[in-house]
């Protein structure tokens, strides 16, 4: 449908045209209570050893105080030599690390070489500054390349740090299983789960009910009485 | 299609929200925008929304300065008036163009960024008045 009010077509990239409507359904709220977004409430952890690096995430996820994901996977592709743990909004690190990762396949495409950890968190630094810390992604980068192995560690708003070792997170809306990734030069075991959590739900009994439980006390049938208003017919050319 | 109408360049400034109403000389467009009132014209906006249009200009301007530093004058001109021509090569205002000539200088076409994703032109979900669309772009409206 064409509206006479739009003048060009629209930019590609984000849209800013909801914030007024948001701003307005804040109001009606009154108090705290619009729906927050899926959120990682995480443990994460990693660690440089003599022949590679081992990352390590719990894989809950939770929106406000309900487990939206039992089996959520925080330890992201990259790279086939560079993994990254995510922590903070479940869709922002995974959108994110999505892109960071094409951009590094068409990099190694085109170049004909394996991507460096450094330009994995080159790219990560200079996205999440420009967006100032509004795409909430809390990320432990760790891989082996051909200068070493490198543990880097990225905050929202862009903050870049190399540790040997580094945890992030540790906060009660962790739990669920464990998983492990552990990269070294000759390849990348990802252990999906390592431990699982001893707290599984196990039901009691069994919730199926059989037909007839519930007595029936009344039956009323009404039928439907159609009539024909008009028929017609169309001779199908058939050749 | 040289003809490039006054309004149509406004664009390339920088936009103050609800300073400038969208009318001919500055007074509020009543049939097009509706009743102004300064309710509208207070409504918050999100902290990126500007920095986020302006990103692409700001952008270019730091690195021609600094290949004005390096280089010399020449080399942002050169570069400035391959851009102007790339930019020229479009097809009619409602129609959707690919930008290839632009994408490449720029470097764009490769690497993937939110708005290669996010809001693609080719699928909005509003489509305007051909009609009035090239009025705009020619300054007739």
């Amino acid at each position: 449908m064409a509206l006479s009010n739009v003048f060009e077509t629209p930019a590609a990239g984000f849209n800013f045209d909801n914030t007024s409507r948001n701003a307005a359904l804040e109001g009606l709220f009154d108090g705290g209570q619009t729906p927050k977004p899926m959120k990682t409430g995480t443990t994460i952890a990693g660690v440089v050893f003599k022949d590679g690096v081992v990352l390590g995430a719990d894989t809950r996820a939770t929106s406000s105080e309900v487990v939206a994901d039992k089996m959520c996977a925080k330890i992201h592709y990259i790279a086939p030599n560079i993994y990254c743990c995510g922590a903070g909004t479940a869709a922002d690190t995974e959108k994110t690390t999505d892109l960071l990762s094409s951009n590094l396949t068409i990099f190694s495409l085109n170049s004909g070489r394996n991507p460096r950890v450094v330009m994995a968190v080159n790219i990560l630094q200079d996205m999440l500054y420009r967006y100032r810390g509004q795409i909430g992604a809390n990320l432990i980068l760790g891989g082996v390349d051909c200068t070493g192995n490198h543990l880097y560690t990225v905050g929202p708003y862009g903050s870049v740090n190399k540790v040997p070792y580094l945890s992030m997170g540790i906060d009660l809306g962790s739990g669920n299983n464990i998983d492990i990734c552990v990269i070294t030069r000759q390849g990348v075991d990802y252990i999906r789960p390592y431990q699982v959590s001893e707290y599984k739900d196990n039901r009691k009994t069994k919730y199926k009910y059989r037909p007839g439980t519930t007595p029936v006390l009344t039956e009323k049938v009404v039928r439907l009485k159609l009539e024909v208003v008009q028929e017609s017919m169309q001779r199908m050319d058939t050749a | 299609m040289n003809t490039r109408g006054l309004r149509s360049q406004l664009k390339d400034s920088v936009p103050v929200a609800g300073l400038c109403p969208q009318g001919a000389y500055g007074v509020q467009d009543s049939l097009r925008s509706g009743f102004t009132s300064v309710k509208n014209e207070l409504l918050p906006s999100h902290p990126l929304e500007l920095s986020e249009k302006n990103f692409q200009p700001n952008q270019d301007k730091m690195n021609f300065s600094t290949l004005r530093n390096i280089q010399g004058l020449h080399a942002p001109l050169k570069l400035q008036m391959e851009y102007r021509a790339a930019r020229q090569i479009q097809r009619l205002p409602f129609l959707q163009s690919s930008n290839l000539a632009l994408d490449t200088l720029r470097g764009n076409d490769e690497s993937i960024g939110f708005e290669d994703i996010l809001n693609d032109p080719t699928q909005s979900e509003m489509m305007g008045e051909p009609h009035m669309m090239v009025e705009y772009k020619l300054g007739l409206l």
